[in-house]
């Protein structure tokens, strides 16, 4: 352990060593570096999302004779949606919270929360897609609907993985505690979370709320 | 039996395509068999997994990444040959016209994205971290991944000649002529599968990179104390995070109205083929410039050590660069002005355009200035930087004039397109890696390339590019289009075409030349005993050649800019050498497995995708989820080299 103590400041770069006033997730140099990549990440995701939307804006009025944004969705749906995932956001931010307050239990039970209304949301997804395939709104019958599926399906699949890997991570930290590593872990997943909120907020605004008011 | 054999070979094998195929058949099946065969007569299959296959050091990787390029560059050119041969006169049936269409499509494709992006990715990985004092990249393991994904992309890519068609709509694919209607074949699945995988491997390239610069540097080594090639990785990597997700979304939504039916760029049901277009160069210019500038980097490295001068400028040099990969978000319509979007729009991509010549403009006369009054070696690595300079304002040249939007539309999608965007890729990107390649050959296996063979090299690259793409403005200018596989004799084309053919050759001999330098030196070139053979000027010269795996044995602490070159000038190199007691143990990626496996895993699913065989491609899919779950379960993947083993390793090199 001395050893590994010693080492640390002499870390594949030159990292230098471990700063216990920072918050547990920043203290280990090799831990925020994860920190930074996943950020610069998050600006790869953010254009990503930024492709679609512009897609979806350029298409938006290609109906071809099929449904239209007003036609199709559904007010108290997408505001239920909306509900969940923002208060998912914040009890993901709790759960950052309590993992810097060291309190592990509190850490896994936010965790928990976090999922479940992910899969809420996920699940009120599926089931306004399923509608409206029903009603004959598919992903085939028209460019706006091609694009309007993809963007808010895009969103959807990163949330579904976003509830497998938040999963994993609540298993790490049921197993090894609050870690410098398992810091870093939950406080990335829990940027990403965030992240997919702010991107259903201009989902919601972009997509449902001009849909159904123009 | 037979009959479904013969319905196999027909639909996967292409056998009735004829003796071209049957031939790269034959060869490919006799190259496997050969190295299968030697690989087991030397008994190197452990050898090449543990050494190579499970690396996650960024030198060996480098190392991996430059193979790749120059066997697709071998790739590229041949196909750039073919394409030459059939035009060499009017008339000719050497190819049909399906298999030129093909031709093109794989030519254009490989040189960019499998020639030329692993060729900078080389370079990236075995530079940067030497340059900044580094002992890695910040995730190293994530580097592997980024290489394998890059080389099974390539390999799906390939794959493609000899399993089911090559892709044949252009190396841009634009729709609608790449839509399922028109294009029904498994090629244009191959295209996009292939560009989609080895694409997330680039943009996870261009995190960990930039993550490295700003996190990893050697203390004391300020953002303005940086060598100018890690100031162009910088930029390459903004440019890379910036523009790749437009290059994903784009082919998604292709690969989407293709498998899934929908209607984004169909012309039916309100699609609009001209939003991928535009997705496509949003990504596609700055593309060429995440090419060209480590080129950049290169060349300022290059002649700042063999004028024996401080490169002249060097805080115009990093805003230059800076500005360069700014302005290269606003200038991706210029490539279809024709698209009819009226003269407000095109006037801004045009001036646009034209102001990306002001920065670069600035570089070439810092380097003109840096040779100026310096003393000047002409080693290949210089001499290949000098031959950019006269070739590239050329090529800049003719870009200002395809930047005039009115002109453009006469000169759009003729021969002087082709001629200028060689110019430009050619004299810039690929010389610029030829001159990094020679530049660093020694640090990366410790020994220089024959100087004899490779002026040959040199001559007969050079020469055979003005013969070949010379000729080529003019017939662009005469009403040649790119793309036709043939031409009537009496549009008078015959005569320069054939000169251009004969260019290309000339190139081809030089390539050849490049190869047979690189196995005759690996016996008889000069062995380099110093690490330092150039009289260098930065970090990675303080190095002995080739570096042992952990880079440095004590980090250094830098004062100055070129601060090698600064530490002979002073008679101070011995402070680079380490002390016996200031080696600590070393914090260093075990290898693994995983990120090679995860490469399968994405060719899998990848060839699903392209044969619509949803199992075999929910099955990759899945087994990529479950190498990252098994990635995030995984703790115990570091390890420390004790002081007494750096310490036998320097004392072995003579450095303690």
């Amino acid at each position: 352990m001395a050893v590994a103590e010693k080492a640390l400041g002499h870390a594949h770069g030159h990292l230098s060593g471990a700063d216990l006033a920072k918050p547990l997730e920043y203290q280990d140099p090799h831990q925020s570096v994860r920190i930074l990549g996943f950020w610069l990440f998050l600006a790869t995701d953010m254009l990503l999302f930024g492709c679609l939307f512009a897609t979806y804006l350029v298409l938006h009025t290609h109906t071809d004779g099929g449904p239209t944004a007003k036609e199709l969705f559904d007010i108290p749906g997408f505001t239920a949606e909306t509900f969940i995932l923002l208060t998912s956001s914040f009890t993901g931010g709790l759960a950052t919270l309590a993992m810097r307050n060291r309190n592990k239990k509190q850490v896994l039970a936010w965790l928990a929360v976090t999922i479940l209304l992910g899969l809420s949301f996920v699940g009120l997804e599926a089931q306004e897609f399923y509608k409206d395939v029903l009603e004959g709104a598919t992903m085939q019958r028209s460019a706006f609907l091609s694009a309007f599926f993809t963007l808010v399906g895009t969103h959807g699949s990163h949330v579904s993985l976003g509830i497998v890997w938040m999963f994993s991570i609540l298993l790490q930290v049921a197993k090894r505690g609050l870690t410098q590593v398992t810091a870093r872990k939950i406080f990335i997943v829990n940027l990403y979370w965030h992240f997919l909120d702010v991107v259903w907020v201009f989902i919601f605004t972009v997509v449902y709320l001009f849909g159904v008011v123009l | 039996m037979p009959d479904a054999l013969r319905q196999f070979a027909d639909t996967y094998l292409m056998w009735q395509e004829g003796p071209m195929i049957w031939i790269s058949d034959v060869l490919i099946l006799l190259t496997s068999i050969g190295i299968v065969a030697t690989l087991t007569y030397f008994k190197k299959w452990k050898w090449l997994w543990r050494e190579w296959l499970t690396t996650v050091d960024h030198k060996k990787i480098g190392i991996m990444y430059l193979i790749a390029a120059l066997l697709m560059m071998f790739r590229g050119g041949a196909d750039g040959l073919l394409m030459r041969t059939q035009l060499a006169a009017p008339g000719m049936h050497f190819l049909d016209a399906e298999h030129y269409d093909q031709i093109f499509t794989t030519h254009g494709t490989i040189m960019i994205l499998f020639m030329a992006m692993p060729f900078i990715f080389a370079m990236f990985n075995i530079v940067v971290p030497l340059q900044i004092g580094a002992r890695d990249v910040a995730f190293p393991y994530l580097n592997a991944i980024s290489f394998w994904l890059f080389f099974f992309g390539a390999l799906l890519f390939n794959i493609s000649f000899v399993f089911g068609g090559s892709p044949d709509a252009g190396w841009f694919s634009y729709p609608p002529l790449s839509e399922l209607q028109f294009d029904p074949g498994p090629g244009e699945n191959f295209y996009l599968l292939a560009l989609q995988i080895s694409g997330i491997g680039s943009i996870a390239t261009g995190i960990n990179f930039l993550a490295t610069i700003l996190k990893m540097r050697a203390p004391g080594m300020t953002l303005m104390r940086m060598p100018l090639f890690t100031w162009s990785v910088v930029a390459a990597c903004i440019v890379i995070i910036f523009a790749f997700p437009a290059l994903t979304v784009a082919l998604a939504l292709l690969m989407l109205d293709r498998i899934v039916g929908t209607h984004f760029f169909t012309i039916l049901h309100g699609g609009n083929p001209m939003m991928y277009i535009n997705l496509f160069w949003v990504w596609g210019h700055p593309e060429v410039y995440i090419v060209v500038l480590p080129a950049f980097g290169i060349f300022s490295e290059v002649v700042a050590t063999f004028s024996r001068k401080r490169v002249f400028g060097y805080s115009s040099m990093v805003a230059s660069l800076i500005l360069i990969s700014v302005i290269s978000y606003f200038v991706w319509a210029h490539h279809f002005f024709t698209m009819g979007a009226g003269a407000d729009v095109n006037t801004f991509f045009a001036v646009a355009s034209m102001a990306v010549g002001i920065p670069t403009g600035v570089k070439v006369f810092n380097w003109l200035f840096t040779m100026y009054r310096g003393r000047i070696r002409l080693n290949l690595p210089m001499l290949w930087t000098i031959a950019f300079v006269p070739c590239f304002a050329l090529g800049g040249a003719t870009g200002i004039m395809l930047a005039a939007a009115p002109a453009d539309y006469q000169y759009h999608n003729s021969y002087f397109l082709i001629a200028h965007f060689h110019q430009v890729l050619i004299g810039g990107v690929v010389f610029g890696m030829l001159a990094g390649m020679y530049y660093w050959w020694p640090k990366m296996f410790g020994f220089k390339l024959d100087e004899r063979i490779g002026r040959w090299a040199f001559w007969f690259f050079n020469i055979g590019f003005y013969v070949c793409f010379m000729p080529q403005y003019a017939l662009g200018f005469m009403g040649m289009q790119r793309r036709m596989y043939t031409y009537p004799a009496d549009m008078g084309w015959g005569t320069l075409n054939f000169i251009s053919t004969v260019g290309a050759y000339l190139m081809g001999i030089g390539f050849v030349l490049i190869v047979a330098q690189v196995l005759y030196s690996i016996k008889y070139g000069e062995r380099d005993l110093t690490g330092d053979p150039w009289d260098g000027r930065t970090l990675e010269w303080s190095l002995p050649s080739p570096v042992p795996h952990y880079n440095f044995a004590v980090i250094p602490t830098v004062t100055d800019r070129d601060y090698w070159w600064k530490l002979k000038e002073e008679g101070r190199t011995d402070e680079l050498k380490p002390k016996p007691e200031d080696i600590q143990p070393i914090h260093m990626p075990k290898n693994s497995g995983r990120p090679f496996i995860m490469g399968v895993l994405f060719f899998v699913a990848g060839l699903g995708f392209v044969f619509n065989w949803y199992v075999l491609a929910v099955l990759g899919l899945l087994g990529v989820v479950v190498t990252l779950l098994a990635r995030s379960f995984e703790y115990d993947d570091e390890y420390y080299i004790q002081p007494e083993e750096v310490e036998h390793v320097e004392a072995a090199l003579g450095r303690l």
